[in-house]
C-alpha cells in the first residue's frame, strides 16, 4: 500500500517509541482517588454526589455542567470523602471528588466479560445517547465530547471517518498497544460511529513506524463482518495526529481557517475513543479507565511499562508503583514530549486523557540559550498550519492584534514544530500561544457582539 | 554662459516663490481650527504619555480636558496636583486635590520564606508563565519574578530584588501611573494613598488560600485568621476570601494590627520608629482588660470610637510623632525607600 502524509510542514522528531513491547498492565487501586470535574473540553461537569455517599464502580457522579460538557463516573466503589477545589498538573485549583476505596463492587447492568459483541445496535439516536451517557470524550488529547462530534450540525453530511492511531507524539505507547491487544474493540467502535454518521467510509490511519499494528488491523478486518473499513499506513511525520493534519494526509483535503473538520466532509476520532466507545454502546461500560504510558529517556527499558489506570488515580500513585521518579529525570511530563504539558504537582489526579507520565532528562528538556532570529525561515517551513511563526512571534511583542489576526494567529495548533526547528532557540511557540488566546478572545468578542446585534434586529422587527 | 545660470536662479526662485504661494494659500484655505488651549495645556503636561490618565498620551489628554465640561474625569497622576492645578487655571475650573498615590506590591513572599517548588526554564515573562501554571512555589497567588512590571514601568521605579526575587517600588521615581498594576497577571500591585510623610499600613499579600495550605507554601502569607480585623478599632479591615485588606481612608496608621498579624503579611512602611511589638500588644491587651467589664453581656468590644491611648506606647499618628530615624528596620516594619 502507499504510503501517504501530509504536504505542508512537519518535522521528524527520534520516535523513541521504548515501551512499544510492554503489554498492558492492570494498575492496582490506590486507597484514594480524585476525580476532577473538568476533565473535557468545555463547562465543568456538576456533582450530584454529597460527602458521605456510597458509590459504586461505574455509578454516574456528575452531570454535564452544558451542552458541550460530559458526564463523570465514579472510577471505584467507595465512600465519597469531601467534594473541593484541588490543583491539577498546572497547580490550579479545580473541583474533585475524593472518593476512598472500598473494594471494588461494579454498578449494575456493566458487561465485565471479554466477549466481543460484533452486532451493532440499529438505533443512532440511541447509540449517541448511550456514548453520551458513558460520557466518552476524545481521548487523542483535545477531550471533546465524542457525542458531539458525531453529531455534526443538519445539512453537513460526513463523507469519511477517520480513525486516528497515527501516535505521532514521540514516546507514548498507549494507543499502539490498543491497536495490538484490542484491535477487534477498536474496531467495532468504528462500525458503530461509521454507523451513527450514516454509513460513511471509514480509514483507520496508522504510521508506518507501527507496522505490527497495521498487520494487526488488516487481519482483524478480514474476520470482521464490516464493510467500507480500511487501514491506511501513513508516512512517519509529526503532527500527523493533528485532526487538519490526518484528514490531509487520508483525504488530500485542506480545512479552512477556523472551519471545522466537517466542513470538508471528516470526522476525526482516536482509537482509544473508539474503543471507549464500543465499550459504552455494547458493554455499557462508562468511561472510567484509560491506558498510560510511563515512559522517558533516563527510564530503564525494563522499568517502561503500559498501564491500564482507573480515572482519577494521583499520578504520584502510577510513579510510585512504577518504582518512583529515576534518576537523571529533570522534566516530569503529562502527554508526549512535542505538546505535553509539565507535571508541576505529581499529586494531580489522572483525568480521562491522561496519556503518559515521560521522564526527560536535563540533556533532551533543557531549553537553549535564545539568540537573535537569523531569519533562516525553518519555522515557516516547519509549521504544518502554513504560518509565519517568525513573524507572529514579532508581532505578539510589538502587540499588534490586528496583524495577529490578519496572519491567522488563531489557526495555530500548538503543535511545537516551530520551537522544535528553531536553530536560534527563540520560543515561538510560548509567545504565539498567548497570541492566539489574544486573538481567540478577540474574535469571540466580536462573534457574541455580532450575535446581540443580530438579536436586538430581530427582535426590532418582531415589534414591528 | 552666465546668462545660463542667471535664468536657472531666476527660474528656480520664481518657481520656489509659486509654490510657496499655493502651499499658503491651500493653508489658509483648508486651516483646522484648533482650540489655542490645547497646546496650552499640553505644555504643562509632563510630556512622559506613560497612558496613565487612560488617554494614548498628553496631546490625548489635553484635548479631552479641553472638550470636557469638568475636570473630575480626567487626572494626570504623573502630574499629580502641580500639574492640575496649572490645567485648572489654564481652563477655568476648579481642581479636587487628590491625595498622591504610589504602586505597593501585595506579595511578601520572598526566597527565603516561599520555597521554590519546581523550576521554570519557559520565557521570561509573568504573562506567559501564569498561562502556563500556577508558579514555581506553593502559593498560586504569589509574585512570578519574571518581571513584567519592571518592563511596564516607563519612570524606572520599579527593580527587581535579586535577593528576595520580588519588584521593588523606588518611591521617588513612581507615578501612580498604573502601568505595573495593568502588567501583573495576578493582580498583586495596588495604587494606594502615600499617606502622610509616605507611612501606610497594607497587607502584603493575595493568598485566597485556607490558612493552613497559605501558610504551607509561604511563611509570610496572609492565613485569613481575622485577629487583625478584630484588633482594629478603626473598621479599617475587611476579611473576605480568606485575605485581609486595609482601607486606607480609615487606616489611623496605629500599627496594632502589624503587630498582632501572627505571619507578618502586615507591612507597615515610612514609619519613624521601628515597631515596639511588645509595647503595641501591652496596650491592646490593657485596653481589652479594660474595657471587658463594661462591654456588657454581649462580651463584645466597641467596634469603633477614639483609643485609650497608653502614654510612651509607640504610636504613630501623624505629625506629632517625634521622628528619630536612627535605626528605621526591624523584622517587621519593612522601610522600602530610606
Amino acid at each position: 500500500m502507499s504510503k501517504i502524509t501530509f504536504k505542508i510542514g512537519g518535522v521528524h522528531p527520534n520516535d523513541a517509541k521504548l515501551a512499544r513491547d510492554r503489554a498492558i498492565e492492570v494498575l492496582p487501586l490506590p486507597q484514594t482517588v480524585y476525580v476532577s470535574m473538568a476533565q473535557h473540553l468545555g463547562a465543568p461537569a456538576k456533582p450530584i454526589v454529597a460527602v458521605g455517599d456510597k458509590v459504586k464502580t461505574g455509578q454516574l457522579i456528575a452531570e454535564a455542567g452544558g451542552f458541550i460538557s460530559a458526564v463523570v463516573h465514579s472510577p471505584v466503589s467507595g465512600t465519597v470523602k469531601s467534594i473541593a477545589p484541588r490543583a491539577d498538573i498546572a497547580g490550579k485549583p479545580v473541583t474533585h471528588v475524593e472518593i476512598s476505596v472500598e473494594g471494588d463492587e461494579w454498578a449494575e447492568g456493566i458487561d465485565l466479560s471479554d466477549t466481543l459483541v460484533t452486532e451493532i445496535p440499529e438505533d443512532r439516536v440511541a447509540i449517541l445517547k448511550k456514548i453520551q451517557d458513558c460520557g466518552v470524550v476524545g481521548l487523542g488529547g483535545a477531550t471533546f465530547p465524542t457525542h458531539v462530534k458525531l453529531n455534526p450540525a443538519p445539512g453537513s453530511k460526513a463523507e469519511c471517518l477517520i480513525l486516528n492511531g497515527a501516535e505521532c507524539e514521540p514516546y507514548l505507547t498507549s494507543d499502539y498497544r490498543i491497536l495490538l491487544e484490542k484491535t477487534k474493540e477498536i474496531i467495532v467502535g468504528a462500525a458503530i460511529m461509521q454507523k451513527v454518521l450514516g454509513g460513511c467510509h471509514t480509514v483507520i490511519g496508522i504510521e508506518e513506524n507501527k507496522p505490527e499494528a497495521i498487520e494487526a488491523v488488516r487481519k482483524a478486518l478480514t474476520e470482521l463482518p464490516y464493510n467500507n473499513i480500511e487501514v491506511q499506513s501513513l508516512k512517519k511525520k509529526y503532527p500527523q495526529g493533528g485532526e487538519k493534519q490526518l484528514i490531509a494526509a487520508v483525504m488530500g483535503r485542506e480545512v479552512g481557517s477556523g472551519a471545522l473538520p466537517i466542513s470538508v466532509g471528516a470526522v476525526v476520532q482516536n482509537v482509544a475513543t473508539s474503543l471507549a466507545v464500543y465499550e459504552a454502546v455494547q458493554k455499557n461500560k462508562p468511561l472510567i479507565t484509560n491506558t498510560l504510558t510511563v515512559t522517558g529517556d533516563c527510564l530503564p527499558l525494563e522499568r517502561q511499562h503500559n498501564y491500564l489506570f482507573r480515572i482519577g488515580v494521583p499520578l504520584s500513585f502510577i510513579a510510585e508503583y512504577a518504582g518512583g521518579i529515576p534518576e537523571g529525570a529533570a522534566k516530569l511530563i503529562s502527554g508526549g514530549p512535542m505538546m505535553g504539558k509539565a507535571i508541576s504537582n505529581l499529586d494531580a489526579a489522572t483525568v480521562k486523557g491522561s496519556s503518559s507520565i515521560l521522564y526527560l532528562s536535563e540533556a533532551s528538556t533543557r531549553r537553549g540559550t535564545e539568540s537573535a532570529c537569523i531569519r533562516c525561515g525553518r519555522c515557516a517551513q516547519a509549521c504544518p498550519m502554513g504560518l509565519e511563526p517568525f513573524l507572529l512571534n514579532r508581532l505578539y511583542k510589538a502587540g499588534d492584534n490586528e496583524a495577529l489576526e490578519a496572519n491567522a494567529a488563531q489557526d495555530c495548533i500548538e503543535c511545537g514544530c516551530c520551537l522544535y526547528s528553531c536553530p536560534a532557540n527563540i520560543p515561538l511557540l510560548d509567545n504565539i500561544r498567548m497570541a492566539k488566546g489574544t486573538v481567540m478572545g478577540i474574535l469571540r468578542a466580536r462573534a457574541a457582539a455580532a450575535k446581540a446585534a443580530a438579536e436586538a434586529a430581530k427582535s426590532n422587527e418582531n415589534k414591528n | 554662459m552666465s546668462s545660463t545660470i542667471i535664468w536657472t536662479v531666476a527660474i528656480l526662485a520664481g518657481l520656489g516663490f509659486l509654490l510657496a504661494l499655493i502651499l499658503y494659500l491651500v493653508a489658509e484655505r483648508f486651516k483646522v481650527e484648533e482650540d489655542p488651549r490645547i497646546d496650552e495645556v499640553e505644555k504643562v503636561m509632563p510630556g512622559a504619555n506613560c497612558g496613565g490618565c487612560g488617554f494614548a498620551g498628553c496631546r490625548a489628554f489635553a484635548d479631552a480636558a479641553v472638550k470636557a465640561p469638568n475636570l473630575d474625569n480626567n487626572y494626570c497622576p504623573v502630574g499629580g496636583n502641580e500639574v492640575m492645578k496649572k490645567v485648572a487655571a489654564i481652563l477655568g475650573f476648579k481642581v479636587e486635590e487628590k491625595a498622591p498615590q504610589v504602586a505597593v506590591l501585595r506579595c511578601n513572599g520572598s526566597c527565603a520564606v516561599r520555597p521554590r517548588i519546581n523550576e521554570y526554564d519557559g520565557v521570561k515573562s509573568c504573562k506567559v508563565k501564569a498561562a502556563l501554571y500556577s508558579g514555581d512555589t506553593g502559593c498560586s497567588f504569589g509574585c512570578l519574578g519574571c518581571g513584567d512590571c519592571v518592563e511596564a514601568c516607563q519612570f524606572g521605579a520599579l527593580s527587581m530584588d535579586p535577593e528576595t526575587g520580588l519588584p521593588v517600588v523606588d518611591e521617588s521615581k513612581c507615578t501612580a501611573c498604573g502601568a505595573c498594576v495593568k502588567a501583573c497577571p495576578k493582580t498583586l500591585i495596588e495604587l494606594r494613598a502615600k499617606g502622610p510623610r509616605g507611612m501606610r499600613e497594607y497587607v502584603a499579600c493575595r493568598n485566597m488560600d485556607k490558612g493552613p495550605a497559605a501558610k504551607k507554601a509561604c511563611a509570610n502569607a496572609c492565613i485569613g485568621c481575622g485577629i487583625c480585623v478584630k484588633t482594629c478599632t478603626h473598621d479599617a479591615i475587611t476579611l473576605e476570601n480568606n485575605i485581609a485588606y486595609i482601607d486606607f481612608s480609615k487606616c489611623k496608621l496605629c500599627r496594632e494590627c502589624e503587630a498582632m498579624c501572627p505571619t507578618g503579611a502586615i507591612h507597615g512602611v515610612n514609619f519613624p520608629k521601628p515597631l515596639d511589638t511588645a509595647a503595641v500588644k501591652e496596650r491592646i491587651a490593657k485596653r481589652k482588660a479594660a474595657s471587658a467589664p463594661s462591654a456588657g453581656p454581649s462580651g463584645t468590644l466597641p467596634a469603633s470610637g477614639p483609643l485609650p491611648l497608653q502614654p510612651g506606647a509607640a504610636m504613630a499618628s501623624g505629625a506629632e510623632q517625634p521622628s528619630s530615624p536612627s535605626n528605621v528596620t526591624s523584622s517587621n516594619s519593612n522601610s522600602s525607600n530610606e
